[in-house]
């Protein structure tokens, strides 16, 4: 398979002599869209530190193709300290991606892709307001935008729409979906919220306490979820 | 007032301190750092009267105990928890105070000395004393310029900083030792207790004017400026202590900045 990007292979994670992950596989490739749910406590979470590399597995591999330094990760996490008094304007907090030890104003290229970014998460009109003051909506589209701008191979939606309303939650999505599909940019969404996991992913990881599910959406039982939800 | 040799030295020296707090006082007020700040101007006392003991210049005691007490301090609350690591920086200001009590009863000095150290002497800043703030002022901006980018990504956004693997633990190191060198500097013309009006009031006040890291450290500077040099006016002519005046003015600045927030910003 040439074209996978992410290979998980029998990855277990341990906290307190208790399996959070246990023999865990799954491949992901490139272009692909995959929703990663399941209840609270599962392990979504752990998962995702375990791929960024900020958490060592028990045991297995995370192997990115065709290494881990040629694979570029966005991240776009639930929560930030941003309150009503951070000073950053929109447009500055996106351009804090580019970092390194370069000199500390932007080049013309950095510039262009700015403007660019801005442009495709629709945040040209406030990218100038401080990031403090903008909505739920406009916060999370200008994470979304942080994570782009360094143009990833793989973006990483750690339930970044769960404290969205449902128009929100849409446009955030639209976005993710357009670079999907037109630039094959490939996504891994961590969700509750299965309706939204349907309408945009292509495969699912669905986590439970003592297995798991990996496949087609279409193969995505929606009352199983509920079920688990509801034992919980 | 500028036929005086001493006036040209204080200005010389409050414009460069101006600049180096302006620029270290934006991530001081960004990484939440004010306390640690004023910690380490007490350690600077400490310093000071260390140097003192051992027949150094204050300014090398201070650059001494202040870089070593920045490390540690860095060391010990590295990965911990807000409160652990106040409780240990509380800890070693503690110890440091202490030590600066005993040093400055060991080496027998008066209490006028003890004043000037605590509260600033810009106006018995001598020549070589300048020279040797430019350097130490000149390696704190070559050494931010160097890591600009990693640490403000870091300072205004930890949670994506640390998605992109920025190096956080050295960095902050860095930034902890530039913090002691400035706070030292700055300690020549505000004193060791009043520190942390120029690395935190200024930047801390324009933070609500403008909404990018360059412009805040701009304003920052701006304001440290118009703090030392009015101050040390003012000093001049009414033969009130400079750090009154400059406490006062930045303390203005800050608190008109919270109206204009208020009432302008909404």
């Amino acid at each position: 398979m040439d074209d996978l990007i992410l290979k998980v292979e029998n990855l277990t994670v341990d906290f307190a002599e208790k399996h959070v992950l246990n023999d865990l596989s799954f491949d992901v490739q490139r272009g692909d869209f995959l929703s990663i749910v399941g209840q609270n406590g599962v392990g979504k979470t752990t998962l995702v530190r375990v791929i960024l590399g900020q958490l060592k597995p028990t045991s297995g591999k995370v192997q990115f193709l065709p290494n881990r330094s040629q694979v570029k990760i966005g991240y776009v996490p639930q929560f930030r300290n941003i309150d009503t008094e951070y000073p950053l304007s929109v447009k500055d907090f996106v351009a804090l991606a580019f970092s390194g030890f370069k000199l500390p104003w932007l080049s013309k290229k950095e510039h262009q892709r700015l403007n660019e970014v801005l442009k495709e998460t629709n945040l040209n009109a406030i990218s100038k307001e401080p990031l403090g003051r903008t909505s739920g909506g406009e916060k999370q589209r200008a994470y979304l935008a942080q994570a782009l701008v360094v143009q990833p191979d793989l973006l990483i939606l750690d339930e970044s729409t769960a404290s969205l309303d449902p128009e929100a939650k849409e446009s955030l999505l639209n976005v993710v979906s357009d670079l999907n599909s037109k630039h094959g940019l490939t996504v891994i969404f961590v969700t509750h919220d299965i309706p939204l996991a349907k309408k945009f992913a292509n495969k699912y990881l669905f986590l439970r306490p003592n297995n798991y599910e990996f496949g087609p959406i279409s193969n995505l039982n929606v009352e199983e979820f509920w079920k688990g939800q509801a034992d919980v | 007032m500028f036929s005086f040799e001493f006036m040209r030295n204080a200005f010389l020296a409050s414009t460069i301190i101006a600049v180096v707090c302006g620029v270290i006082g934006v991530f001081v007020v960004s990484r939440n750092m004010p306390f640690l700040t004023h910690t380490l101007s007490e350690i600077g006392f400490a310093g000071a009267s260390f140097g003192m003991f051992i027949g150094i210049s204050p300014l090398n005691g201070m650059l001494l105990f202040t870089t070593i007490s920045s490390v540690l301090v860095g060391k010990m609350s590295s990965g911990s928890v807000a409160e652990r690591r106040e409780d240990t920086i509380s800890a070693v200001s503690a110890l440091f105070i202490g030590l600066g009590v005993l040093f400055l009863a060991l080496s027998n000095s008066s209490a006028s000395y003890a004043t000037n150290i605590l509260f600033g002497s810009i106006v018995g800043i001598s020549a070589s004393e300048v020279h040797q703030m430019i350097w130490l002022s000149v390696i704190v901006l070559i050494v931010t310029l160097f890591i600009y980018r990693d640490l403000k990504f870091d300072s205004f956004d930890a949670v994506g900083a640390r998605a992109q693997k920025i190096p956080s633990g050295i960095l902050s190191l860095i930034f902890l030792v530039m913090l002691a060198l400035s706070v030292s500097v700055a300690a020549q013309i505000v004193g060791a207790l009043l520190i942390f009006i120029l690395l935190t009031l200024p930047a801390a006040s324009a933070k609500y004017f403008v909404h990018s890291v360059s412009k805040m450290i701009g304003l920052a500077i701006v304001f440290g400026l118009v703090g030392v040099w009015v101050g040390l006016t003012l000093g001049y002519y009414t033969n009130w202590p400079v750090s009154f005046f400059i406490a006062v003015i930045e303390v203005v600045i800050y608190f008109s900045s919270l109206i204009y927030n208020h009432f302008v910003e909404g």
